[in-house]
């Protein structure tokens, strides 16, 4: 019998989200399945490519209902990327959907010249990316794909919280005449968002408006900062959260505004703590001469522990009580 | 269209520009630019249903070469076809010119940017999907050096393409047998290359790639239906300059002026011969 998955939240953390009336959506996964069925059914154009990975990229269904619009390309990561350029190339609206871990590493020589540098029109769809595939290791992981794609030119970099964002971010790359790249997890995700919120691909969008401390996060690491702040609220201290959905380009402007009006930054990411988010914010803080209280908090430079995706989490202090902690002694070392 | 005669005359001219072109830019891919020249000649001049009038048709045939660093070929045939003035080689890689040392789509008539090895079979693969998804009649082409059949990207693609029964794909392998180490049976041998793209359900043939005939005969049409096209185009590295021919330091070699001075001698020789031909 196997052991059961270690649930992402404690009990006061669903005690938390309860407080905050956080419902409980589905993964973010399954909303860009849906999400990409309905737009496919209404443009015929949409093709979806994948790499022995419609199951992983929840597209079965999608493969049954417009099996033309889906193109298999069996277990060969650059032939994907290269396809779905190909496709892009010649009119098609392609979506390339693999694990973030293999797309992002072995075809990144494609991403960068078949998709960036001849500058076409295609998505690439990173799944199960971060730590999502939690105890099938490192090599399952995608710890370095915010990094090397903000290096390279032409991409816009989408990591999306929850359902909405998702949703918002497929939407966005269906229309886009600019090369995107979207990466998710598998697991059920918290809805963030009040009904209303806009999305738009180049801004954060911020949660609670306190000038005491601001959590910069980004993915699935943001329902964390958000229950945190909750915690921290209770002890007193009122903050916000900015959920930085677009990696690049980067709203520099919202992060700018924290810097200058909250008394410490923390910044969370489901990625290595190097090129990501946080080194991200650090220059624009920096070269904007803002000294402020900054922890990056992420994936350390090390062989990643073994566990779920939660045990993780939990093990590098992303979640409820370790982001709250973070925040406390950052401002208290003030 | 051209005569085989034009056609030879034509390629003449376009090796003393692709060599003038490489003299002025500094530097440049000489060997291999000349090996595939006549190829690109008969794809431009007989097969490709391209021209600077319709360059963005949807029904355009799409050539993507995949060996990009034969680039200065590639721009003197698109000058020569009218994408742009035959001037504009003389920028070749110089300072905020846009005629990069590898294809690139800011230049007209260039399809996708490549340079890295082993990207125009995935690319082609895609787009002649795309021409199937679509019901559209156009083909696409893509042309490969034979040490770049090292990349297991292409042979990725080799299976795709048998598996969606791509014949509106044809991969053409300029078999000059020299890359920038040597022989590429001794860098780490491909042969047999026909076996190969057969085993992968691919219908080949085997051609001399300076014949116009023979290329036109392999170009103008799928070799099987339901089958991609691999058309491999023996040639000689270095084509057209004697002491160029089958020298492996001349892939990416450029002609001082006295070497320079010797080629061009050369090739107006050859086309005197082709002119008193007539």
């Amino acid at each position: 019998m196997s052991a059961p998955a270690p649930s992402m939240y404690t009990p006061a953390a669903k005690a938390m989200a309860e407080k905050l009336s956080l419902k409980m959506g589905r993964a973010n996964l399954d909303e860009f399945a849906a999400t990409l069925m309905e737009l496919a059914k209404a443009n015929p154009n949409i093709v979806a490519v994948t790499s022995d990975s419609r199951g992983s990229g929840k597209l079965g269904p999608f493969g049954q209902a417009l099996p033309k619009q889906l193109v298999e390309v069996g277990i060969a990561e650059q032939n994907l990327v290269g396809i779905t350029a190909g496709l892009a190339a010649c009119g098609k609206k392609s979506f390339g959907v693999s694990p973030s871990c293999f797309l992002t590493a072995r075809s990144l020589e494609q991403i960068k010249n078949d998709i960036c540098y001849s500058d076409v029109p295609a998505t690439l769809i990173g799944i199960s990316s971060g730590v999502s595939y939690g105890a099938l290791g490192t090599t399952h992981h995608s710890l370095h794909d915010l990094a090397v794609l903000r290096a390279i030119h032409n991409l816009i970099v989408i990591v999306p919280a929850d359902n909405f964002e998702t949703r918002e971010a497929i939407r966005f790359a269906a229309q886009s005449p600019k090369p995107v790249f979207v990466r998710f997890g598998k697991a059920p995700m918290y809805d963030l968002h009040e009904p209303g919120t806009r999305f738009t691909p180049d801004q954060a969008i911020q949660i609670g408006n306190g000038n005491d401390f601001a959590f910069l996060a980004t993915g699935e690491t943001v329902v964390h900062a958000v229950l945190a702040a909750g915690q921290l609220e209770s002890q007193g201290l009122k903050g916000r959260v900015l959920s930085v959905p677009t990696i690049k380009p980067l709203d520099t402007a919202a992060i700018l505004k924290a810097g200058h009006e909250c008394r410490a930054l923390i910044t969370v990411e489901e990625h290595s703590v190097h090129g990501g988010l946080g080194e991200a914010c650090a220059a624009v803080l920096m070269q904007a001469g803002i000294r402020v209280p900054f922890r990056i908090i992420g994936m350390p430079d090390e062989d990643t522990i073994t566990g779920a995706q939660a045990d993780i989490f939990r093990h590098y202090g992303i979640s409820m009580e370790g982001l709250s902690q973070s925040m406390a002694t950052l401002l208290a070392a003030k | 269209m051209l005569s085989d005669r034009e056609l030879a005359l034509k390629s003449v001219q376009l090796r003393r520009q692709t060599l003038l072109a490489i003299s002025h830019a500094g530097a440049g891919h000489t060997g291999g630019g000349l090996s595939c020249l006549d190829i690109l000649n008969v794809l431009y001049n007989r097969i490709l249903n391209v021209s600077p009038a319709t360059a963005q048709s949807p029904d355009r045939d799409r050539y993507v070469q995949s060996k990009g660093h034969a680039v200065e070929a590639l721009y003197t045939v698109l000058a020569d076809r009218g994408f742009f003035p035959a001037a504009d080689l003389d920028t070749i890689c110089h300072y905020q010119s846009h005629y990069v040392g590898h294809p690139t789509r800011h230049i007209p008539g260039i399809e996708m940017n490549t340079g890295a090895l082993g990207h125009g079979l995935p690319i082609c693969t895609g787009m002649a999907i795309a021409a199937k998804l679509d019901a559209k009649p156009y083909r696409v082409f893509t042309l490969l050096g034979d040490g770049e059949l090292a990349e297991g990207s292409n042979w990725e693609a080799a299976m795709a393409a048998a598996h969606y029964h791509l014949d509106n794909l044809t991969a053409i392998i300029d078999h000059n047998t020299l890359q920038i180490s040597g022989r590429t049976r001794d860098v780490c041998s491909n042969e047999p290359l026909d076996e190969k793209f057969r085993a992968f359900g691919w219908a080949v043939k085997v051609i001399n790639g300076h014949d116009f005939a023979a290329l036109t005969d392999a170009l103008s049409h799928p070799a099987e239906p339901g089958k991609p096209t691999c058309v491999i185009a023996n040639t000689v590295k270095g084509k057209g300059v004697s002491f160029m021919e089958d020298v492996a330091k001349w892939h990416h070699g450029v002609p001082s002026e006295t070497e320079l001075q010797q080629a061009l001698a050369e090739l107006a020789a050859a086309e005197a011969k082709l002119k008193e031909v007539a």
